[in-house]
């Protein structure tokens, strides 16, 4: 028989909310209709607390916690929208599109791309740091999809889709830092790809329109998610 | 090997000792060989035989002696004397010297603060003891610390005194010893490790290499007693490529433990059982942080995993871990020979003990040096240090490395410990400690670590990952004399940013230096601004006319 | 799951090169186990000079490893190299103690006399310039190595000779 589920009381946001044990933060949250910024973190994929979006304070903690890894504890005192955090998250933003080239206006996913949303949402209207402009490839050799790099902001989601649920292992990083990049396989052309089952899984969990459906004019692309919680399950991972 | 067998071998070894008159020490770690030790001491071999003197001399490769700029260096026993500088050519008249008098010209006077106020532990071998020979770590009281621990003490003992100790990770961070030893010996796994962290990133620091170098089963020895306290069976060293005499030392003296059974199955013919492997690093600094460390020795990309959960509870393949510096390992055996009290009698009252570090930069002594807690900048600086050669002014000493501080002269006179360091603005960190004078300008040594951040960010997080590119930049333009008052808020507001959101150590610390010297030298940045001018004239401040448009 | 040595299906090596037995070894001792990934590319980086395409594979598929995963391994660690060496590799250390010390001016003059940039072999392949994060000679400042020799104490001019030394030999 299982063990009987413990609830813990906190509050968020000054609201008093119960969760589960073994929750995290941006999951009871989400429950109460609190909605904290990520772009890394989809639920059904290993939490890795990269973009570091999701940031908030925790009353008596020495520095700010990552809600998507963060497991909710009794008494917690949460705070997602202060000032300070807003700030932070807005400079975020600012530094991931200072550093490729991110052109809505042109884009596939223009209209329904997370980080588009995410900087209307907090009011990023310009950007203090200058462009890099770094010079970036188009990947077009897949059959059906195409990655472009310019738009990518390395949150590895659809590393993680492609090893985890698809069992595939695609994509990887290489270099590191600034130089960072996403691979499939030996860095070769995607369509050459021994491994690639064409599923197009980490296509629909991209957040931009770096990963996107051949064909699609400007604006056109919508990400389809709804078979990541089914199959999640069905693999018996976590919901 | 039983409790008999090692003391037999402890008598044979000082017997064999007593057989010769003088014993000549000839320091064989990196900083020696790069001055020629190596071949100062087959001469001195040599001009041993010649004279006959085999049976009443021996030459013997020793680990650091310190004083790392006046290599090669050698210490001659019993009398005492170090010889500095010494060349193969200068083979016989030490030999000579032997009978007669010392060489007067190579004479290094050993009563120099340099030598008179450093206080060794871990040092304590380090230029006496052959570091390739198992027998001569044992002869000077070597595996002892272990003995006692198997045969007399429970685990929970061993914590209890390491505890009493107060010890602090010598790593960086000053986390107590053991607490982290208990959480590890409380949590729950089937199988559990101990990991020696020696991928020694920090620019300017090499104590743990010198320590690995020197007496590398004293880190050994450190480690099988940690394994014992928490349970563990499996032992890692991660050791950094760049550091090849170390990996070599290393692989002999696990050879040897093994052979003489001090490492293995049913250790001094207990039920206690213990292995140690050497994971080689491959440039990444990265990996000194724990949770890349792990990753790395698993075999894969370095990149730092979000804190809770502590490898303490979930480490290697998810099981609970140990991992300390080698530093911290290797202070192990005194405190377990000594007692905790006499450990926690060192230094001052929240950092016990001594600390290894490595001076280096614009001062007239560089090298290696072992000081108590507790002794202040000044002391290190003027005293051991011999102060700033040509006569230049002291300007700031930076510790911590990339992830530390510039501390101006107006804090010389601050103890040297763990509180004392943060609270202006550095950190103790693992050992680094860099003298500047008047020609190095702040600005361009705060660029030369972000610099040193940048390429060694991982990539994960996206703070660490563009904002140190973006520090750079505004850095760079501050250098070239093309920046604005604006510029310099952003790079603080940037600074605030990376500081407070990074996932790891790394990101978290990435702009001390900048902060740092913003602190304490922010006229400097302002003269670049706001007059176009470097005082220290190092950084290229391009005329107006050459700015591209 | 493990698989045990025998039942494993054997992947064949790239070529017939025997120094591929070197690196088989090296998976061996560790039973095959993808965590000895790093492991077998330094043994690979040491006994041909660099990781290639073909090497990549054959540890990929020895170990059971995805290949961008391997791929994403040797790019982050600075010590792999995916192409060969120079014939003589000069690394200048860019330690703290170096850096200001006068390690930039040396980098800076070799760069110049040669004309490569850090990290680059020359179109010759006779020499590689490097850069390193400190070689822990510190008390010794500035540093470099050419080839395996570590010279303390340097200075541009002096680099420079040892760079000219090593074309005029390669002139016989």
């Amino acid at each position: 028989m299982r063990a009987p589920v413990r609830i813990k009381t906190l509050t968020i946001d000054g609201k008093e909310v119960s969760a589960k044990e073994g929750e995290t933060i941006w999951q009871v949250a989400r429950e109460n209709g609190i909605d904290i910024p990520t772009l890394c973190y989809l639920e059904g994929l290993s939490p890795v607390g990269a973009c570091r979006l999701c940031l908030v304070e925790v009353k008596g903690a020495n520095r700010l916690l990552p809600a998507c890894v963060t497991q909710v504890e009794e008494g917690m005192e949460v705070t997602t929208n202060s000032e300070r955090l807003v700030n932070y998250r807005r400079m975020i933003l600012e530094l991931l599109f200072s550093e490729r080239n991110h052109t809505c206006s042109v884009c596939v996913v223009n209209g329904h791309c997370e980080l588009q949303r995410l900087a209307q949402r907090l009011g990023v209207t310009h950007v203090r740091f200058p462009y890099r402009y770094p010079d970036l490839p188009v990947d077009a050799s897949h059959e059906r999809f195409a990655i472009d790099h310019n738009r990518c902001i390395l949150c590895t989601r659809c590393v993680r889709v492609c090893d985890e649920i698809e069992g595939a292992h695609v994509w990887d990083v290489m270099g590191r830092g600034i130089k960072s990049q996403i691979i499939a396989d030996l860095n070769q052309p995607w369509g050459t790809s021994d491994v690639c089952t064409s599923c197009g899984k980490c296509v629909h969990v991209c957040p931009t329109g770096a990963i996107f459906e051949k064909g699609k004019a400007v604006a056109e692309m919508e990400k389809r998610r709804q078979f990541l919680p089914y199959l999640t399950i069905m693999r018996g991972g976590k919901q | 090997m039983t409790v008999d067998e090692l003391q037999q071998l402890v008598a044979k070894e000082q017997e064999a000792k007593q057989r010769y008159k003088s014993c000549i020490n000839v320091c064989v770690a990196t900083g020696c060989i790069m001055c020629d030790s190596e071949r100062v001491k087959e001469a001195i071999e040599e001009a041993v035989k010649e004279r006959g003197l085999e049976k009443e001399v021996i030459v013997k490769g020793v680990g650091c002696l310190g004083l790392c700029s006046a290599g090669p260096m050698i210490y001659v026993e019993p009398e005492g004397i170090i010889y500095h500088k010494v060349s193969p050519e200068d083979a016989p008249a030490i030999v000579q010297g032997l009978i007669s008098t010392p060489v007067e010209r190579l004479v290094c006077p050993s009563e120099m603060p340099f030598f008179k106020r450093q206080v060794k532990i871990v040092m304590e071998n380090s230029g006496t003891i052959d570091p390739e020979r198992i027998e001569d770590y044992i002869a000077v009281g070597g595996y002892q610390a272990l003995m006692k621990v198997l045969t007399e003490m429970s685990p929970s003992e061993v914590i209890e005194e390491v505890t009493k100790s107060g010890l602090r990770g010598r790593g960086g961070a000053g986390y107590p010893t053991g607490l982290k030893w208990s959480t590890v010996a409380k949590a729950n796994g089937d199988r559990k490790f101990v990991v020696c962290n020696a991928d020694e990133g920090d620019p300017g620091a090499y104590m743990d290499r010198t320590i690995l170098e020197s007496d590398p089963h004293r880190v050994i020895e450190g480690m099988v007693i940690a394994a014992y306290a928490v349970g563990a069976q499996q032992g890692y060293i991660y050791v950094r490529a760049e550091y090849p005499l170390a990996i070599k030392r290393l692989r002999t003296a696990i050879r040897q433990a093994e052979r003489l059974n001090l490492l293995g199955n049913n250790i001094f013919g207990t039920t206690f059982s213990f292995h140690i492997e050497l994971r080689i690093g491959a440039g990444a600094f990265v990996c000194g942080e724990e949770t890349a460390l792990i990753a790395s020795i698993e075999g894969k990309r370095g990149t730092p995993r979000p804190r809770p959960p502590y490898p303490a509870e979930y480490g290697l393949w998810g099981y609970p871990t140990l991992i300390n510096n080698v530093e911290t390992f290797a202070n192990i055996p005194s405190i377990i020979r000594n007692g905790g009290d006499w450990f926690a009698k060192i230094g001052t009252e929240k950092s016990k003990g001594t600390k290894v570090f490595a001076l280096a930069g614009r001062v007239v002594n560089t090298g290696l040096i072992e000081v108590p807690m507790g002794i202040t900048l000044r002391e290190i600086v003027f005293e051991i240090g011999g102060g700033i050669p040509e006569g230049r002014k002291f300007k700031a000493v930076q510790t911590g490395g990339p992830s530390g501080g510039c501390i101006p002269e107006q804090f010389l006179d601050l103890p040297v410990d763990y509180e004392s360091l943060t609270k202006v603005g550095s950190i103790m960190g693992s050992g680094g400690m860099i003298v500047m004078d008047e020609t190095s300008c702040m600005v361009d040594v705060a660029k030369f670590f972000v610099e040193f951040c940048m390429s060694e960010s991982c990539g994960k997080c996206i703070p660490c990952r563009v904002g140190t590119y973006h520090m750079h930049e505004l850095l760079s333009r501050i250098t070239s004399g093309i920046a604005t008052m604006r510029d310099l808020e952003l790079l603080e507001e940037l600074c605030d940013l990376v500081k407070n959101t990074s996932l790891c150590g790394l990101g978290q610390t990435a702009p001390n230096p900048v902060l740092s010297t913003l602190r304490y030298f922010r006229n400097e940045y302002e003269a670049h601004i706001l007059d176009k001018s470097c005082p220290s004239g190092v950084c290229p401040i391009r005329r107006l006319e050459e700015v591209p448009v | 799951m493990l698989t045990t040595a025998i039942d494993r299906p054997k992947i064949a090596p790239p070529s017939e090169d025997k120094r591929w037995r070197i690196v088989e070894g090296a998976m061996r001792r560790h039973g095959y186990q993808p965590y000895a990934l790093i492991e077998t590319l330094h043994t690979v980086q040491e006994t041909f000079g660099y990781i290639d395409e073909d090497a990549m594979r054959f540890v990929a598929q020895s170990l059971k490893v995805p290949l961008s995963q391997v791929y994403g391994v040797v790019t982050f660690y600075h010590f792999f190299t995916l192409k060969p060496q120079g014939e003589h590799i000069c690394v200048v250390c860019l330690g703290t103690a170096c850096y200001i010390k006068g390690a930039p001016q040396i980098l800076e003059a070799i760069e110049r006399t040669c004309g490569i940039k850090t990290g680059e072999t020359t179109k010759d392949g006779k020499l590689s310039l490097l850069a390193a994060r400190c070689l822990g000679a510190c008390g010794l400042a500035p540093v470099a190595v050419f080839d395996k020799q570590v010279v303390g104490k340097l200075t541009p001019k002096e680099a420079l000779e040892q760079i000219r030394r090593w074309e005029n030999d390669d002139g016989r």
